[in-house]
């Protein structure tokens, strides 16, 4: 069942002048969704009404005075004097604000993704699960104009909402949401696409399938699952399959916190000015202090959090070839 | 199978750039006929490969020709194995085949599959070995005496696989999977007007190009006499493409930011208007048949089509000299071939200025969508000078092969002001090997693949620093230090 119903003329009316993820504007205008940047990892996104108010830490912004009209990446300034700026929705940004409605798949894997599926405007992609769409405002974004997507979902309530996003970010002319089981009736589709990617529980179960929705000369797939049983099944299916460059890739992202580090320097007993020395390597140090104990070397670092991400899922990739 | 006749572009055609494959090693090659391409010690002629898929797997016969691989079964004949090791013993007398009864196998022009399985016969400890150990040794001599070669189509994937694994040092060790993240945080795609700034052999001008399918516009700055694409054009990228990409030297970029660039135009005293000369233009490059041969010339550096012109017309100048002595007419002739050189010359020189007065114009716009650095300069400089060209609330990326400059182009960034949600990051590629029973992360990891520096621009207060609210909220230091201390 198609929960899509493509509405092109409504397309063609706004999009030319409305925020969409596919191409940029430059000012905010009703009905946008549009990110609010607080600080630092902070961020929320916003749907833009006129007459409607978003309450953040702030202090309140008034759609209507404070959003509309202005530019994208502008600071607003909330009534508590405070302020905020407001971005441009991208899927990378959407992706760090998106309402969980599953386990979603974040930037850096869907990088690796989107490069190794050779995924390019014109791209036909079939996926499975739309899941909350992190995955698939991307491929979106990489296929347009020409190309497009379709997800299968076999949730009826996350089809649809999936669908409700589509159309409010403007890109529902490129997305085709089906509600049912991929493992069971596949994707609906024979010989059109030019990569598969699958984010399901027993993914081996759709192999056939995605073979089948493969372009008769060939194509790429993707599997996503977090135990290693899952990519030995997988990886059989594949390989029974006839698919060739079966590859199992993992990638993690290491992100490094930018800070200024003071070490000590040790009173060994030795005169002041030894001991501040290395002090005085350092870029911007200050002058040795008076006393040994507080002399210090000062440097920038790009330190580890304490805490990160250690595993997402393997990425298991191959390819369909016509022979 | 065949339900559907495969789409255009999908047979390998003579001067098509395409991606040679042999394992797990690539080779970019341009097809063309009677040429030898030497590949994995290996001397081929890639003629029989035009009109065939792409995909195609191929083996290496006589005379270095390509055949087109049937599909075999696999004969899987003897089920016989042991269960440890524990009785075998390497005295090197395991094999009865001896190296000269090999070399000449092979001069016999023996199939590799038939090698392997003298090899698998001629061992003694085979039937001892475990079922494992036996594929092993399987797939080991398959790999060395019966080598596919498959011809693919050109792509990020692989090509950027190819120079991480083959020339890492030419793309400043940028890993396949950072250049993943770069098109991804960079936000690239069709429709966009996007600044890229690298000096990785024209790989990610390349990967940005092949994200934009030639919808939008690219500009490229380059560092010296003109920019380096030799990896762009392994994409064998179509013509169209090429409209989109611009190109601008880095040294004018000072001039174009201070408003002291002078936009040159073709001044009306030579014996053409511009608007002939355009048309010339343009029926030249309709003339040209081979599109291909049109993109490589496109393409070709600056700084090497001007060395070319200078070498031509230094010889002539040389022969000129040589044959000083001979009649009058000769001369007039010499004169007559050296002017129509110079008025070739002048209409390169004058083609580039146009098309770089053109580039400064979309340049001061200054409403980009975006900016990829990734170059083997510090990044600083680079990034504060070109974000002046990007428009608010888009996203940048600025690749650095080594951590300490990001960390300076961030501490530098945040004084600048006009960037939001800073992120330095790298990522860690694991590979596995899957296989029943045997399934582990692979022996070997890449080290290294860069370090990547992104944000969002947004608009700067005027003249005003950056407020401190700001600085607060995005620098954790301070916070933590307080918290770690009772505990140290």
């Amino acid at each position: 069942m198609y929960v899509c119903i493509r509405i092109y003329n409504i397309f063609f009316l706004y999009a030319v002048t409305r925020m969409s993820f596919i191409e940029y504007q430059d000012i905010i205008q009703d009905g946008d969704t549009a990110i609010v940047y607080l600080g630092h990892d902070s961020m929320f996104p916003v749907t833009i009404q006129h007459g409607s108010q978003t309450q953040t830490k702030y202090g309140v912004m008034r759609h209507s005075t404070d959003l509309i009209g202005k530019k994208y990446g502008s600071k607003v300034t909330c009534s508590k004097g405070g302020w905020v700026y407001i971005l441009y929705p991208t899927p990378e940004l959407w992706t760090m604000n998106l309402p969980h409605r599953t386990q979603i798949l974040y930037s850096t894997d869907i990088s690796l993704i989107t490069m190794m599926l050779e995924l390019k405007p014109g791209s036909v992609v079939c996926e499975s699960g739309t899941g909350s769409g992190s995955l698939s405002h991307a491929i979106i974004r990489t296929v347009a104009p020409t190309g497009h997507l379709y997800t299968v979902e076999f949730h009826q309530q996350r089809a649809e909402k999936a669908m409700e996003e589509f159309r409010q970010h403007k890109v529902d002319h490129l997305v085709t949401v089906k509600n049912q089981d991929v493992c069971k009736s596949g994707f609906g589709m024979s010989h059109i696409a030019d990569a598969v990617f699958l984010d399901i529980p027993s993914p081996w179960e759709a192999i056939g399938h995605a073979k089948s929705a493969l372009k008769v000369e060939g194509g790429r797939i993707c599997s996503f699952s977090p135990c290693i049983e899952q990519v030995q099944r997988t990886c059989r299916a594949l390989e029974g399959h006839g698919f060739t460059e079966i590859n199992t890739l993992e990638i993690l992202l290491r992100v490094h916190d930018v800070r200024t580090i003071r070490l000590q320097i040790p009173d060994l007993g030795k005169p002041l000015e030894d001991q501040a020395s290395p002090a005085s390597d350092a870029n911007d140090a200050p002058k040795p202090m008076t006393y040994s104990q507080d002399a210090c070397s000062i440097f920038k670092s790009g330190v580890p959090p304490r805490e990160t991400v250690g595993h997402t899922g393997y990425l298991t990739f191959a390819t369909k070839s016509l022979f | 199978m065949e339900e559907t006749v495969p789409a255009d572009g999908q047979m390998i055609g003579e001067g098509d750039f395409v991606v040679l494959k042999r394992e797990d090693v690539f080779k970019a090659v341009q097809v063309q006929r009677r040429k030898k391409v030497i590949f994995e010690k290996q001397w081929i002629f890639l003629d029989n490969a035009i009109g065939k898929h792409f995909g195609t797997v191929f083996e290496i016969v006589g005379g270095g020709n390509l055949q087109m691989k049937k599909n075999e079964i696999a004969t899987t004949e003897l089920k016989e194995a042991g269960a440890d090791n524990r009785n075998i013993i390497d005295d090197g007398k395991s094999q009865k085949l001896t190296r000269d009864d090999i070399e000449a196998l092979k001069e016999k022009g023996i199939k590799g599959q038939e090698i392997v399985q003298q090899l698998i016969e001629n061992s003694s400890t085979f039937r001892d070995k475990t079922e494992f150990a036996q594929e092993k040794y399987i797939k080991k001599k398959k790999k060395k005496y019966d080598a596919h070669i498959t011809i693919l189509k050109p792509s990020t994937r692989i090509l950027s696989v190819m120079y991480s694994a083959r020339e890492p040092a030419k793309i400043c060790q940028l890993r396949y999977d950072t250049l993943g993240q770069m098109l991804n945080l960079g936000n690239i795609r069709a429709g966009s007007k996007v600044i890229v700034m690298e000096t990785c052999a024209g790989l990610v001008l390349g990967a940005v190009m092949e994200r934009m399918g030639g919808f939008g516009s690219v500009i490229q700055m380059y560092p010296g006499g003109g920019p380096v694409r030799a990896a762009t054009d392994c994409f064998g990228f179509p013509r169209s493409f090429y409209k989109s990409l611009h190109e601008f030297p880095l040294s004018k970029l000072e001039s174009l930011i201070t408003g002291s660039y002078e936009t040159w135009t073709v001044p009306s005293s030579t014996d053409q208007t511009p608007d002939a000369k355009k048309e010339e233009n343009n029926g030249s490059a309709s003339e040209k048949p081979d599109p291909s041969g049109d993109v490589e010339d496109d393409s070709r550096s600056g700084a090497e089509l001007e060395a070319a012109t200078d070498t031509c017309e230094l010889e002539n100048e040389e022969s000129e000299v040589a044959c000083c002595g001979t009649g009058n007419h000769d001369r007039e002739e010499k004169s007559e071939r050296k002017h129509v050189q110079a008025m070739e010359k002048k209409k390169k020189q004058d083609e580039r200025r146009i098309r770089e007065s053109e580039t400064a114009v979309l340049l001061q716009d200054r409403n980009a969508d975006g900016l990829i650095v990734a170059s083997r300069f510090h990044p600083t400089p680079v990034v504060l000078s070109l974000l002046e060209f990007v428009s608010p609330s888009r996203p940048f990326v600025v690749y650095c092969q080594y951590r300490e400059p990001l960390l300076e182009c961030y501490t530098k960034l945040r004084e600048r002001g006009g960037v939001v949600n800073l992120k330095l990051s790298e990522t860690w590629l694991r590979d596995y090997q899957v296989l029943p029973d045997r399934s582990h992360p692979k022996l070997v990891m890449s080290g290294g693949g860069g370090y990547i520096l992104y944000g969002i621009t947004v608009t700067r207060d005027d003249g005003k620093p950056n407020t401190s609210k700001q600085e607060k909220s995005d620098e954790p230091a301070a916070k933590k230090i307080k918290v770690e201390q009772p505990g140290s």
